[in-house]
């Protein structure tokens, strides 16, 4: 445990020199990058752990983004109370579809929670409280005085993120490898096993349904604080794909994944970027490329590495020893 | 003039070994009874024969050419036919279906119609229950289904796997007669695989016993019976 | 009254496609127990192929015929390069229970990809084989229209054509033999893992048809087709997923249901009622209207 304690605030003094060293877009890539380590913990929690495929986790970043925004525009409250609302408002929620979904087996939570995924800009535009398509605006201030004249706006934006990503990471770190974690694993395993040795599966699935949302509500809260706004159309299907995409590139049911697996998602765009510039840049191109990379990456790698590069080579090095 | 022949046949699931150099071979037109307890490999062995399952090493032939390594579909063209365990019909279609079934390889519907209508000769109940849906028949009905089905492939090779679990006893008598009666009618190579040692080698000519995954013994059924040392031992009586 | 009546006719053709869809996902779930989400993508590519052809031929029924043969290769190609690959790799560890699924998403946004690539992104409409204007009683219009009854016929012929192949056809036997009990269908004789292609097939060529009519009547763009994979979706999930007469049936009663609220309370509302149906379902009669009281478990 101290270890670990340590392990992290070494983690955090390195980000903090890092933070310092790099350009503006860098920072703030670094502070998606915190924000897509939260919401991959929240998946790999969920589906590497639990076992339940989920697309509703960008639901879940959206009801996080949203209830920290309107925490945050109606209240005027400290932007600490606005996180911790988000964690609430989105466990919530988590604990409601969750106690739908323990009762559902694979198919039917996937599919309940794509139509979820599929509707939510249209649920969303449905309260003019939320601010319709255009949404609302996210605004977290500007950094504080003392921290000095040059230290810039998404500095600012990248130390919050990556606070939140390094304490969320520490609490999840430590639940996954406790009994709950070891629990949600057998019930995976088996639920009828598990059962039998007096768990109550139902009520597992539901506590992690919970937890994973949280931690969704709070990466939805940092990714609105980032972009500075909250609108339906951010939280897409599209976010959700990318997820399950990165945590399966993680290795599904790896935390120390799970900054690989963000640092992967925040770069795609980058790579295909570059790559329409390369093409010719048409619209299309910049439209639809990132797409086509993620599908490729998620695709690949659910073929080849479905549990995560790590099982490779782990195989790997005992076929070696075997030899 | 080669009927079945198993050679040091070895089989695992995954680390663990089911089956170790089982040997034993059946002359065409016998019945074979193969003996043992539960998770003795018996099944294990059926389901590698009609190719449901890999052998790890060892060779099995039917009529002189090779079974192993091949699908259950082609095995089925060979005339080999496996009734799995438990009353292997399928409840969701009919009876008419179900039989059906056992000759959908052939690209001849009407040869299977006729081994169906020889099917409801050798069993008249299924005949009187043609459309009802599988899930009505009783249990003894069912297994009948299910060697009907098998039978509508008009196998040389038989393989049947338990046919009297679950059955009560004196429906299990009627199952072994009828299996005894249309072997000699029909001229079928069987292996029946079964827990229920007395009956089965009662209608045996040779019996195997297999004991962890190994044989213990094989002979002449009748010798098999009468050997006290494997009565105590393996035949539970 | 006569609003009724009008509702419940356009519910019919909206059930219609609904029905084609839930069909879809109902056929490949029972042979490969995964629900496709790639079907939407697939339904999509052959709507685009369908699209191309049937404007440059002016011929909407041509341009249906290929996507229908369309999206019966691009199943048969997903099923064999794909998901026979898929089963062969990911089938342990803690991924096997969600590779499939998985995978179908990926699948999904690859078809995307690849036709916004081609295609772009902007709004085609298809060439409409019949009028969308509705017919006119007395000296009132409704809204149902020719095309409504082309889709309404359409479907009907091909849900016809469907019970024949799957009740009186030896392939129908065997799709439904390998549904049930894979091993058996082995043992049989049935060479299973053809059979399922050709399933994948089936459903394939059948969600093609979906997006066709589907677009006859609205737009096609990379992501037009999301809605009807989520309402085809709930349909089968009120049949019970594993039945072809229930999908038919729930698509139906959601079509009709779905058509009251829009005409009744309101567009905003319909996706909404859709997604408490489905919760609804779920909670209530999770095994679907179909179910003889069996409980579904795990």
């Amino acid at each position: 445990m101290r270890k670990k304690i340590l392990l992290f605030i070494v983690l955090g003094w390195v980000l903090l020199i890092v933070g310092d060293r790099v350009d503006e877009l860098r920072v703030y890539q670094g502070a998606q990058i915190a924000m897509y380590t939260i919401a991959l913990a929240s998946i790999v929690l969920l589906t590497g752990y639990s076992g339940q495929v989920s697309l509703g986790n960008g639901a879940m970043m959206a009801v996080g983004g949203y209830a920290a925004a309107l925490t945050l525009t109606n209240l005027q409250t400290p932007i600490w109370f606005a996180f911790l609302m988000a964690v609430i408002a989105a466990s919530l929620f988590g604990a409601l579809l969750g106690a739908a979904a323990a009762r559902l087996s694979g198919p039917y939570l996937a599919g309940t929670t794509l139509a979820l995924a599929v509707g939510l800009p249209a649920i969303a535009n449905q309260f003019t409280f939320l601010g319709g398509e255009p949404g609302i605006l996210f605004d977290v201030g500007f950094p504080p005085e003392r921290l000095g004249e040059d230290f810039t706006q998404y500095k600012w934006f990248f130390w919050i993120a990556s606070s939140i990503a390094l304490v969320a990471l520490f609490i999840t770190s430590n639940i996954l490898s406790s009994r709950f974690g070891r629990t949600w694993q057998a019930v995976r395993g088996n639920a009828l096993a598990a059962e039998l040795a007096g768990v109550n599966s139902s009520r597992w699935k539901i506590l992690a349904f919970t937890i994973s949302s949280a931690l969704a509500g709070l990466a939805g809260a940092v990714f609105a604080m980032n972009i500075s706004l909250v609108a339906p159309g951010a939280y897409s299907l599209a976010l959700s794909f990318a997820l399950v995409t990165g945590a399966v590139l993680a290795g599904i049911s790896s935390l120390p994944g799970v900054a690989f697996g963000a640092l992967i998602l925040v770069a795609i765009p980058e790579v295909a970027d570059a790559l329409a510039g390369r093409l010719g840049d048409a619209d299309k191109l910049n439209n639809y490329l990132p797409g086509l990379i993620v599908s490729v990456l998620l695709i690949l790698s659910v073929i080849y590495t479905p549990n995560g590069p790590g099982e490779n080579l782990r195989k790997l090095r005992h076929k070696r020893k075997a030899h | 003039m080669s009927g079945l022949l198993v050679n040091n046949l070895s089989v695992s699931h995954g680390a663990i070994s089911a089956l170790r150099n089982v040997t034993f071979s059946v002359e065409p037109g016998q019945l074979a009874a193969v003996i043992g307890s539960n998770g003795a490999g018996k099944t294990t062995l059926l389901r590698t024969l009609s190719g449901l399952k890999d052998a790890s090493s060892g060779n099995a032939e039917w009529e002189g050419r090779a079974m192993l390594g091949k699908k259950p579909d082609e095995l089925v063209r060979r005339g080999i036919s496996h009734v799995s365990e438990g009353k292997s019909v399928i409840p969701e279609l009919t009876v008419k279906e179900n039989l059906v079934l056992g000759g959908i390889w052939r690209a001849n519907r009407s040869d299977t119609n006729a081994a169906i209508a020889e099917v409801v000769e050798l069993f008249p109940r299924l005949g009187e229950r043609m459309g009802q849906s599988a899930d009505t028949l009783s249990g003894g009905e069912r297994q009948m289904l299910a060697i009907g089905r098998a039978l509508v492939s008009r196998p040389k090779l038989l393989l049947l796997d338990e046919p009297s679990l679950g059955l009560a006893p004196l429906v299990i008598e009627q199952i072994f007669e009828t299996i005894d009666k249309l072997r000699h009618k029909l001229g079928l190579t069987v292996v029946l695989v079964e827990q229920n040692a007395m009956s089965a080698l009662e209608i045996a000519d040779t019996g195997v016993i297999i004991n962890l995954g190994e044989v213990v013994a094989s002979g002449k059924a009748s010798d098999l019976i009468n050997d006290p040392a494997l009565r105590a031992a393996y035949l539970g009586y | 009254m006569q609003k009724v009546f009008e509702t419940i006719l356009i519910g019919l053709s909206t059930g219609s496609i609904y029905a084609l869809m839930s069909l879809a996902l109902v056929l490949v779930w029972r042979s490969t127990r995964v629900v496709n989400f790639a079907q939407a993508g697939q339904a999509m590519f052959s709507t685009y192929i369908g699209f191309e052809i049937s404007s440059r031929s002016e011929v909407f029924w041509l341009g249906l015929l290929f996507a229908i043969v369309a999206g019966a290769l691009l199943g048969a190609g997903v099923d064999y390069f794909f998901m026979r690959v898929l089963f062969k790799h990911a089938n342990s560890g803690p991924a096997a229970v969600v590779a499939p699924v998985i995978a179908t998403l990926g699948l999904l946004g690859l078809i995307r990809s690849f036709v916004g690539l081609t295609w772009g992104g902007e709004f085609k409409s298809i060439e409409t084989p019949a009028s969308t204007n509705g017919f006119t009683i007395g000296d009132s219009t409704i809204p149902f229209s020719p095309l409504n009854v082309l889709i309404i016929v359409t479907t009907a012929l091909i849900l016809i054509a469907l019970a024949i192949l799957f009740q009186r056809t030896n392939l129908g036997l065997a799709l439904r033999a390998s549904a049930y009990a894979p091993e058996i269908a082995q043992l049989a004789g049935i060479r299973t893992a053809r059979t399922r292609t050709i399933g994948w097939a089936i459903a394939g060529g059948v969600g093609g048809v979906a997006g066709m009519l589907v677009t006859a009547n609205n737009f096609l763009s990379p992501y037009s087709l999301d809605l009807l994979l989520v309402f085809g979706f709930i349909a089968a999930v009120i049949g019970g997923l594993e039945s072809m007469v229930g999908a038919v049936i729930g698509a139906f009663v959601l079509g009709i249901g779905l058509t009251f609220i829009l005409n009744y309370v309101g567009t905003s509302l319909v996706f909404i009622g859709g997604f408490t149906v489905l919760i609804l379902v779920l909670i209530i009669k999770p095994d679907g209207i179909m179910s003889r009281g069996k409980a579904r478990r795990a």
